[in-house]
């Protein structure tokens, strides 16, 4: 039974790494930029649908999604404008870029909402749970549904679209789309928009399950960094799989072991390293002989 | 139809391209020659606007095209086939072709089809991924990709270079209906001196980063024009 519910705990966290990651697979994994502000992404969204909890009421949460969405990908798409476009190409000048603009945002949340922890309400129909002998939480619940939802609605606009085949093309092979006619900044454009977006969107999952505060966003990008690498950059598929292998994981280490909070994140890097030693491609590589 | 004036191009401090002209006139076909390393490529990419130039001025059907991002070029009616058989490796044929044509802004299906009928290879292939493809077929699919905007004029950058000798043999078949039948303008980078005399009105010899030989096909066959290309 126990077990039941840490497998609960696990896959929800899985969700909301998931979430986080779907944004750095975009921004990481297909356009190889490190961006170490993704966290405050999320922090921008949690404290949207705090903002809007007083404007819109209980039902705050259904509004708050598309709201943050559009906030944290407007920042994206304004970090990408003024700072992230002039250091294509230099990675590790990006990481710093980026760690900086991360801790200036921090501060900036700290000065607006103050440096404690504020609460956003979840809807009624969000708390309780359902008892099927295992306790379901309809928070955890929704932020699976909301996290499997969004997997599904990146992989038809990647397959099915006009603007995801071109974003497809423009990662695989930048120059080729630029001489086939495709306005490849563009694209860049968009791309940071929906990676930041999703980010936004993990933030507002993150009130149903905790506090907000000015570092919530630090506390999950590491691991969101991970996933994207242990599952192969990317791929989706990959990064659905780690971030629910990773989110178990950490839940039962947590619960197998007293004091397992700090214990389990040493376990699961362990893993990680592990794994990334054997196959440090990750788990899902592109193969292909174009690129061999 | 392309003019290129006085063009210097530059890695970094390493100059390749020294004062190159160039004129390709509307519905010819002018064979750009020369050993490996003299420039060839970085003149196709500075035309495109891959490269950027350090001076001189590309002109396109009648209108200064120096400060063009690459997209806008290709929609001036510029298609441009990159050296090594080039494509979207996770896309399938279908989708290389669809991008293409979708990103000119005014997709066509005729378009799709005239260039899938010039290779009757690549029609059966429209559901596998690009990336699966033999290098042979892939080069087919480059070149059918920059023909899905339907170009005033076509830069090929060694379209037979590394490819299986029966499909050499179709590409150069396409690229003659294409000149010929079609009066595409195409713009030829190729090292082989046969295949030159068989495809070109007219030619350039580049040799490090200068022109140092244009004139018509006969003039091909002068001794001379054997010296510059032999290694």
């Amino acid at each position: 039974m126990a077990t039941l519910n840490q497998l609960v705990i696990g896959a929800s966290i899985g969700a909301v790494l998931l979430l986080i990651a779907l944004g750095l697979t975009f921004t990481f994994g297909q356009m190889g930029v490190i961006n170490m502000a993704h966290g405050e992404f999320i922090m921008a969204g949690a404290y949207t649908a705090y903002l809007l909890q007083p404007l819109v009421g209980t039902q705050s949460v259904l509004v708050a999604l598309p709201v943050a969405f559009a906030v944290a990908g407007v920042l994206g798409l304004i970090l990408e404008r003024l700072a992230i476009r002039h250091f294509y190409g230099r990675p590790l000048d990006t990481l710093l870029l980026t760690w900086g603009i991360s801790l200036v945002l921090q501060q900036v949340a700290r000065d607006i909402f103050g440096a404690p922890n504020v609460q956003v309400r979840a809807p009624g129909w969000l708390t309780g749970g359902l008892d099927l002998g295992v306790r379901l939480p309809y928070n955890r619940v929704f932020i699976m549904v909301l996290a499997v939802g969004c997997v599904l609605a990146i992989w038809l606009y990647l397959t099915r679209l006009r603007h995801g085949r071109r974003m497809r093309a423009v990662m695989q092979n930048r120059q080729l789309a630029a001489v086939s006619g495709v306005a490849t900044e563009r694209v860049d454009q968009l791309t940071f928009f929906i990676g930041s977006g999703l980010a936004g969107v993990a933030g507002v999952a993150l009130t149903l399950i905790g506090p907000v505060g000015p570092t919530l966003g630090t506390n999950y990008i590491v691991d969101a960094f991970l996933v994207v690498v242990a599952g192969g950059l990317g791929q989706l598929r990959g990064a659905v799989i780690a971030a629910f292998a990773l989110g178990i994981l950490n839940s039962f280490v947590e619960f197998w072991v007293d004091n397992g909070a700090s214990l389990a994140k040493v376990v699961v890097f362990a893993v990680i390293i592990g794994f990334l030693q054997l196959r440090p491609q990750g788990m899902f590589v592109v193969r292909t002989r174009a690129l061999s | 139809m392309l003019t290129v004036q006085g063009l210097d191009v530059a890695y970094g401090r390493a100059q390749v391209l020294f004062g190159v002209d160039l004129e390709a006139p509307a519905g010819s076909l002018v064979c750009v020659m020369g050993r490996n390393g003299v420039g060839k490529t970085t003149l196709l990419k500075a035309v495109m606007g891959v490269l950027p130039v350090r001076s001189g001025r590309v002109h396109f059907a009648g209108e200064e095209i120096t400060g063009l991002k690459t997209h806008e070029r290709v929609r001036r009616g510029l298609g441009y086939v990159p050296p090594g058989h080039e494509t979207f490796p996770q896309l399938t044929v279908g989708e290389n072709l669809q991008v293409a044509a979708e990103a000119t802004g005014r997709p066509s299906q005729g378009a799709v089809d005239e260039a899938l009928d010039l290779f009757p290879a690549l029609p059966v292939l429209l559901k596998r991924r690009a990336g699966f493809l033999s290098g042979g077929q892939q080069q087919q699919l480059a070149i059918a990709r920059a023909l899905v905007g339907r170009p005033k004029m076509l830069l090929l950058d060694e379209p037979t270079e590394g490819i299986q000798p029966s499909i050499i043999l179709e590409i150069e078949e396409a690229v003659q209906r294409l000149h010929r039948e079609l009066g595409l303008a195409i713009l030829l980078v190729e090292q082989y001196l046969e295949l030159a005399l068989r495809l070109a009105d007219r030619f350039v010899i580049l040799d490090a980063g200068e022109v140092v030989r244009s004139g018509d096909r006969a003039e091909l066959r002068d001794p001379s024009v054997h010296a510059l290309l032999s290694v």
